[in-house]
C-alpha cells in the first residue's frame, strides 16, 4: 500500500524508530562501560598476580644466594631459564655484564636503580625489545644484580579478546536493535497507517466507518476506542443536526408558503384599500410568527452550546414561579380555569432568572393549551409548585388533561414534535425543548411525570447551597 | 425626531432609513463605527441605533467611548446575538435599551419613540401622577380614578396601565410590557399580554365612551385621548 520509496523516509522519523535508535546507543554505551570494566578488573588482577609471583621468586632466589653463593644461584637461574614459561631472569655482575639468565636485551639504566617497573625485553639471542615485561631489580649483596620478571603479552592477549568481545556485543546488538526496532516500527506503522486510512474514508465523508480494535488493550487500542466513541458521538450529533434541519426546513415552510400566499392574494385579490390592509397585517402577522420561531432555535442552539456566565446570579426560584404564574392567571381563567400556586419559601438558585422564568411560562403554556381540555365540566385546576427535595429546586407544573403516552415522553422533548392531538392548537413544538435546555444548562433535567390522569412537567436545577446563612 | 443609524449591513441601513422617514422621522445613516462615532459626537441626534458587530469599532466599545466623552443620547443596540448575557453586556457598556435580531421594525420604532422621549425627559423626574382625558394616575397613592370615580386595580394592573399612561400617545409593544411590569425579556409563547390588557381594558374602558387603550395593528398598544 506505501510506496517502498517512501517508506524508509517514513520510517525514520516515526517515534518507534527514534525509541529503537535511543535504546540501541544506550545498550551499546553501557556495553562498553561493562567490558571496559571488566578488562580494566582482569588486568590489574593479572598484574597483581605477576607482581606476587616475581616477588615469591626473588625472595627465594635472594635465600639461594645468601645460604650458597653465586654459582648456586646461577646454575638455579640456568636451569628456571630453560623450563617452557618460564619466568624473565638475568643476573649480572657488578660491571653490568650478563651471568645468568634468558633475556638478550634490556632498555639501557634498567639494572640501575633497584625495584619494580614495566619495560619492553628482548628474549634471549634477540636484539629487538619487542616484548614488553613487569620486572623486579634486586640488588645482591657483593654487587651482583638479579632481575626478575615476567612477559605481560597474556594481559594484552586478554584485553584483546575483551576487545573482540565488545565489538561482537556491539555487532549484536546493533542487529537485534535494529531488527527489533524495524519489527516494532513496521507493525505500529501498519496500524496507524490503518488508522489513517479509515479516517481518510471518513473525512471523505463516510461517518460509519470505525478503527480497528487490535484487541491487544495496549495505547493504540486505546486510543482507537476513544477516537471511536468521539465518531459515535459526532454521528449522533449529525444524525441530530440533519434531523433538525430537515424538521426545520419542513416546519418553515408551512409558515412560509402561507405568508407567499397571503402577499399573493392581497397583490391580486384585494378590492378595496381596508381589504389590502387586512392582508398585509395578516403577511406581517404571519412574520413575526417565523420570527419567533427562529428566534427560539438560536436561542436553543445557544443553550445547548452551554456556557453562559454572565448573565448567571443568584435569585429566588420562587419568585419566577410566582411571577409567571401572575403573568398566565388571567390566561388560565381565559380558558375557563385557573392556575393553582404553591411556593416553598428559600428556593435559591444560581442561574438565569430569565431562562428559568421563560421555561417554566413554557411549561404553563403547554398546561394550559393542552392540559385543559376535558369535555364538559370545567377544567381542572393547572398546578404551579415550587420545592425543595434534598438538593434539589422542583418547580412542577401540572395539568388533568391527556398526558403524554410513557413512550412518547423523551420523544416530545425533540424539537419541533407535536403530538397528533396538539396538531391543530398553534404552536410550534419548541416550548419542552427549550425548557429542557434551560434545565440541563442549569445543570438539571425535565421530567415528565404522570399526573394520574394528566401530565406533570418537572423542571429540576440543583439547590444554590446557602453560604452566608 | 433625528435618529443615527450605525449598521454595517447596507440593505439593512437603508430599509430603517426609509422606514423611519415614512415613520416621520429624520435618520442618518453611518456604515461603520468610526464614522458613527464622529456622527453621534457632533451631531445633535435623539436616538442612537448601533449594530453590535460594526468593522472599525465594535457596537459596545462605541457606546462606551460615547459615554466617556458625555455624550448621553439614548442608545437601542441591535444584535444578532440574543443570549441573556449579551443584554447584559450591552446595558453594562452604556446601551439603553437591547434589541435582538431579528426583530420587526414596528418594535425597534416603538422603542426607539419611548427612548427618545425619556431622552427629553431626562432631568426633569418622573411625575407623580399622569392624566390622560379624563383618566387620572397618581403614583403616591396608587389611585385611578376616570371622570372622577374611582377605579380598583390590582397591583399588577396598576403596573401595567402606570407604564402604558406614562407613555401616552405612544406605541408600546407586548414585549415592552414584559419587560417592564414582569421584568422577563422573553417572548411569551400565546397572547398572555393581550389577555392582560383586555382585563385592564375591561375597568378602564367599560362603561366609556371613549375608549383610551387602543390596539395598534401589529405593533402593540397606545394609550391616548381620541378627543385631542
Amino acid at each position: 500500500m506505501t510506496p517502498q520509496s517512501s517508506f524508509l523516509p517514513k520510517l525514520i522519523r516515526t517515534t518507534a524508530f527514534r525509541l529503537s535508535f535511543a535504546y540501541l546507543l544506550t545498550f551499546a554505551v553501557f556495553a562498553f562501560v561493562i567490558l571496559g570494566y571488566v578488562a580494566w578488573n582482569a588486568t590489574k588482577v593479572l598484574d597483581g598476580q605477576i607482581v606476587d609471583t616475581i616477588e615469591a621468586e626473588i625472595t627465594g632466589l635472594a635465600e639461594q644466594y645468601r645460604l650458597a653463593g653465586i654459582r648456586r644461584l646461577v646454575a638455579i637461574v640456568d636451569r628456571r631459564s630453560r623450563q617452557p614459561g618460564a619466568s624473565l631472569y638475568l643476573v649480572t655482575n657488578f660491571q653490568g655484564e650478563r651471568i645468568a639468565g634468558n633475556i638478550g636485551s634490556l632498555p639501557p639504566g634498567t639494572l640501575d636503580d633497584a625495584g619494580q617497573r614495566e619495560i619492553a625485553y628482548g628474549r634471549a639471542e634477540e636484539e629487538t625489545r619487542d616484548h614488553s615485561a613487569i620486572v623486579r631489580v634486586f640488588v645482591l649483596p657483593g654487587g651482583f644484580r638479579l632481575l626478575v620478571g615476567r612477559d605481560v603479552d597474556e594481559r594484552a592477549r586478554i584485553r584483546d579478546i575483551i576487545g573482540r568481545a565488545f565489538g561482537l556485543s556491539l555487532l549484536l546488538i546493533g542487529v537485534l536493535g535494529c531488527l527489533g526496532g524495524w519489527f516494532v516500527t513496521r507493525r505500529v506503522l501498519k496500524r496507524v497507517d490503518d488508522m489513517t486510512a479509515t479516517t481518510e474514508t471518513i473525512m471523505a465523508g463516510d461517518l460509519n466507518g470505525r478503527l480497528q480494535i487490535a484487541g491487544t488493550g495496549d495505547e493504540l487500542d486505546r486510543l482507537a476506542q476513544h477516537l471511536n466513541a468521539m465518531l459515535d458521538r459526532i454521528g449522533e450529533l449529525m444524525t441530530g443536526l440533519t434531523e433538525v434541519s430537515n424538521n426545520i426546513a419542513h416546519d418553515l415552510k408551512t409558515p412560509l408558503t402561507r405568508l407567499r400566499n397571503r402577499a399573493d392574494e392581497a397583490l391580486r385579490g384585494a378590492r378595496s384599500d381596508d381589504e389590502l390592509r387586512a392582508s398585509l397585517d395578516a403577511v406581517i402577522e404571519e412574520s413575526d410568527n417565523l420570527i419567533r420561531v427562529f428566534n427560539a432555535l438560536l436561542m436553543i442552539a445557544r443553550l445547548e452550546a452551554g456556557h453562559q456566565s454572565e448573565g448567571m446570579a443568584d435569585f429566588d426560584a420562587a419568585e419566577v414561579a410566582r411571577g409567571v404564574a401572575d403573568l398566565y392567571e388571567p390566561v388560565a381563567e381565559e380558558a375557563g380555569t385557573e392556575l393553582q400556586l404553591e411556593v416553598e419559601p428559600g428556593l435559591s438558585v444560581h442561574g438565569s432568572r430569565e431562562l428559568l422564568g421563560q421555561a417554566v411560562a413554557n411549561l404553563v403554556d403547554n398546561a394550559i393549551k393542552y392540559g385543559t381540555e376535558t369535555a364538559g365540566a370545567r377544567p381542572a385546576p393547572v398546578t404551579v409548585r415550587a420545592r425543595r427535595d434534598k438538593d434539589t429546586v422542583i418547580i412542577a407544573v401540572g395539568d388533568r388533561g391527556p398526558g403524554i403516552p410513557v413512550d412518547d415522553r423523551d420523544r416530545v422533548l425533540g424539537r419541533f414534535v407535536r403530538l397528533e392531538q396538539a396538531r391543530t392548537r398553534p404552536g410550534f413544538g419548541l416550548g419542552l425543548s427549550i425548557a429542557a435546555a434551560v434545565a440541563r444548562l442549569h445543570g438539571g433535567a425535565l421530567k415528565l411525570n404522570d399526573n394520574e390522569p394528566g401530565l406533570e412537567v418537572q423542571l429540576c436545577v440543583p439547590l444554590r447551597p446557602v453560604a452566608s446563612a | 425626531m433625528r435618529i443615527l443609524i450605525i449598521e454595517d449591513d447596507r440593505e439593512a441601513r437603508e430599509y430603517l432609513g426609509k422606514a423611519f422617514r415614512e415613520a416621520g422621522h429624520s435618520p442618518d445613516s453611518a456604515s461603520d463605527g468610526l464614522d458613527g462615532y464622529a456622527l453621534a459626537r457632533e451631531g445633535n441626534y435623539d436616538v442612537l441605533v448601533v449594530d453590535r458587530m460594526l468593522p472599525k469599532l465594535d457596537g459596545l466599545s462605541l457606546i462606551r467611548s460615547l459615554r466617556e466623552q458625555k455624550v448621553e443620547t439614548p442608545v437601542i443596540i441591535l444584535s444578532a446575538l440574543g443570549q441573556v448575557d449579551d443584554r447584559v453586556k450591552g446595558l453594562r457598556a452604556g446601551g439603553d435599551d437591547y434589541l435582538p435580531k431579528p426583530y420587526s421594525f414596528s418594535e425597534l420604532l416603538a422603542r426607539v419613540e419611548v427612548l427618545a422621549r425619556r431622552g427629553g425627559n431626562a432631568g426633569r423626574g418622573e411625575a407623580t401622577s399622569y392624566a390622560v382625558g379624563d383618566l387620572v394616575l397618581d403614583r403616591l397613592s396608587h389611585r385611578v380614578t376616570r371622570g372622577g370615580q374611582e377605579i380598583l386595580l390590582q397591583p399588577r394592573e396598576f403596573r401595567l396601565l402606570e407604564y402604558l399612561v406614562r407613555h401616552a400617545g405612544q406605541v408600546v409593544t407586548r414585549t415592552m410590557l414584559l419587560e417592564h411590569v414582569w421584568d422577563y425579556h422573553f417572548d411569551p409563547q400565546t397572547n398572555v399580554i393581550d389577555v392582560h390588557v383586555s382585563r385592564l381594558r375591561s375597568k378602564i374602558d367599560k362603561g366609556f365612551d371613549r375608549p383610551l387603550i387602543h390596539t395598534i395593528r401589529g405593533a402593540g398598544y397606545m394609550v391616548r385621548d381620541t378627543a385631542k
